[in-house]
């Protein structure tokens, strides 16, 4: 095959076209997917279903592992939470008996040392007891759960002060009748005051406000599941030897016809971990010691970190899910599209044959429909982002989800759609080049 | 400038000046097709020379005989093959389209030419608003856009009526007149006439090569 290039003509690089070629080349095949309408829409249908179903999933699912791993990095991902929990069979006795019962279980005073004492890696344990009561000021009043805490609470749980300090060691051993109010519950009791150095008053005792928390989303409860964000929204500190002071060990809850009495000695125990590597470690070794100690599984325990990594492995597994099912959609809307652009090339058969004969190259031909194809898969590409994006936002604003649209996903979603047209063009693009001229121009 | 020779169609040989005004008829399945095609460097012949100009067309490859074919020659055809979708002055453009030349150059030739064979109020119709005369009218405004040597028609008022018919051949004889080389394939006797040289073919081979 050795065939000159006549002297009229410059020499070309294979696939060289030049950019005026192309500018009427796009122009001619929007110009061609306008006059079809209706199929080109029909075509693309398939490309802008899968492009917009990835981008929605992927919002409403990287919302929700957001929020997910939020609420478990809050919760500190050095920290290991035991939380005392009514034994199964106890519960059972305090549903049915219409008779007093004293109830005894939960984490004591003595975990809580041996854990530090005796585990390594241990850095600080957090005792708290959560007591739920009604906070007054004046006739003001909050549902709300007292947590008698130590001064190194927030540090530890990553929760900070707004405004003013939180106690001191110095309060706590005092036994100072002080509280630091939780940011959801300020509007409540003062809504139009500031409520530092104010009194609120919880049973008979009285306590003097030195802080303000920040806001916070809802938590985690012991089993994982998230609390109910009104219960976990209105808190209020107070120093933990306050706590044993003023409300003791024992307490009565009355109900309708009953009235029911607990001894627990801490509601909740948090433990922070030197390093990340030990967590594990130091979770198993206090699961061992707590299992010796208590008879009955009267506590609970959550491990934050594991918890984290659980949520990115389904996470893990979700975005594979998703990458499967929008290969399989775009894999579809390619196929859709190549068949539309063979049933077309094979009724244009004609017009390749008298555009041949005036002078067309293959590559012209190969160029006018592959840039046919990518603009319909681009096209459909665009649409399908926009629906893409829109969805996500319906979803926020109708089912009030978090959504979390990354950069990532429109512009991949896009990309591949785009991809999918080259792909699919190729073939029809190709049959309709190596047409003969002749026998295109005898086409009927 | 192009004297034309061939050597197919078994043992066929024949060259054409410039300026020459020729006719080639012959029964149904005579080698009329096939001359034309290679004439028109659709089809390449599997042995045997084809010289345009100076160049050795049946040594090039298919994207060389595109550019020849858009460049030096002008087709019309029979059934007209306007492309349907585009507007009368568009498809006079489509071969200007593969020589790279300016847009606006483009759309101004396509009009002087378009007003040259008659049609320039019909500009942005669509070639089925059109009837057949004007429908061959444009395909000749098409043929003419790219300043070609050699005009091919085949059979170029087969589809038209009479009337229509002579107009078209008028234009020939003008074109003719300013110089251009016309080959016309053709069964009717009264459009061989015109031409100053009528070959007939019979099975593949010449049977007579008569100048006027």
């Amino acid at each position: 095959m050795s065939r000159t290039e006549p002297s009229s003509r410059p020499a070309r690089a294979p696939f060289a076209v030049s950019f005026s070629r192309l500018k009427r080349a796009v122009r001619l095949g929007l110009k061609s997917l306008w006059l079809h309408r209706l199929r080109s829409l029909l075509t693309v249908l398939g490309i802008v279903f899968g492009v917009c179903s990835v981008i929605a999933m992927l919002a409403i699912g990287e919302g929700a592992s957001f929020e997910a791993q939020e609420e478990i990095k809050s919760l500190g991902s050095h920290n290991i939470l035991l939380r005392s929990v009514k034994p199964p069979e106890e519960q059972k006795v305090s549903d049915r008996g219409s008779q007093s019962s004293v109830l005894q279980y939960g984490i004591t005073y003595t975990d809580a040392q041996r854990i530090q004492a005796t585990i390594p890696g241990v850095k600080v344990v957090l005792p708290a007891r959560i007591i739920r009561e009604y906070v007054w000021n004046i006739d003001r009043r909050v549902d709300c759960d007292v947590v008698s805490t130590v001064p190194w609470y927030p540090e530890m749980r990553n929760h900070r002060v707004a405004r003013g300090r939180f106690f001191t060691e110095t309060d706590m051993y005092a036994e100072a009748g002080v509280c630091v109010l939780g940011a959801e519950m300020v509007p409540a009791l003062f809504p139009l005051e500031n409520p530092l150095g104010k009194h609120v008053r919880v049973g008979m005792d009285y306590y003097r406000v030195i802080g303000v928390m920040e806001p916070r989303g809802a938590e985690i409860k012991a089993n994982g599941e998230t609390a109910d964000a009104k219960q976990a929204a209105h808190r209020m500190f107070i120093p933990l030897e306050t706590g044993k002071a003023r409300f003791g060990e024992v307490l009565i809850r009355q109900r309708s016809g009953s009235f029911e009495v607990e001894h627990v000695q801490l509601h909740d125990l948090t433990v922070q971990v030197a390093s990340l590597e030990q967590v594990t470690g130091v979770a198993e070794a206090i699961k061992e010691l707590m299992e010796r100690t208590h008879k009955k599984k009267d506590y609970d325990i959550v491990v934050p970190l594991e918890l984290l990594k659980r949520a990115e492995r389904t996470k893990q597994i979700f975005n594979i899910v998703l990458g499967s099912i929008a290969a399989i959609s775009l894999l579809v809307g390619g196929i859709g599209i190549m068949n539309i652009m063979l049933a077309s090339v094979t009724e244009r058969t004609r017009e390749i044959g008298i555009r041949r004969a005036l002078g067309a190259r293959r590559r012209d031909i190969v160029m006018q429909f592959l840039i046919e194809t990518v603009m319909l898969s681009g096209a459909g590409g665009i649409i399908g982002v926009m629906l893409g994006l829109i969805i996500p936002f319906i979803v926020t604003q109708a089912a009030g989800m978090k959504t979390i649209v990354t950069l990532w996903s429109p512009l991949l979603a896009f990309t591949i759609s785009a991809l999918v047209g080259v792909v699919f063009g190729i073939y029809p693009a190709l049959r309709a080049a190596r047409m003969d001229p002749v026998e295109a121009l005898r086409h009927e | 400038m192009g004297a034309v020779s061939v050597q197919a169609l078994r043992g066929v040989s024949f060259s054409i000046a410039p300026g020459e005004y020729i006719s080639i008829m012959g029964p149904s399945g005579c080698g009329k097709s096939t001359l034309l095609n290679l004439l028109g460097c659709l089809d390449r012949p599997t042995s045997g020379r084809y010289l345009l100009g100076d160049d050795d067309v049946s040594q090039m490859d298919d994207d060389s005989l595109s550019a020849v074919r858009g460049r030096r020659l002008g087709f019309i055809f029979q059934s007209y093959n306007l492309i349907q979708q585009l507007t009368v002055v568009e498809n006079i453009e489509v071969p200007l389209f593969y020589q790279d030349r300016p847009e606006d150059e483009c759309r101004e030739i396509a009009c002087v030419l378009a007003e040259r064979v008659g049609l320039g109020d019909r500009l942005n119709h669509k070639p089925f608003e059109l009837s057949g005369g004007q429908q061959q009218r444009v395909a000749i405004a098409r043929a003419l856009v790219n300043d070609p040597l050699v005009i091919l028609a085949d059979e170029p008022t087969g589809n038209l009526d009479s009337s229509s018919g002579k107009e078209i051949l008028k234009i020939f004889d003008e074109l003719n007149e300013q110089g251009k080389t016309l080959i016309l394939v053709t069964h009717d006797p009264n459009v061989a006439e015109r031409a100053r040289r009528a070959i007939r073919l019979r099975d593949g081979e010449i049977e007579t090569d008569v100048t006027h």
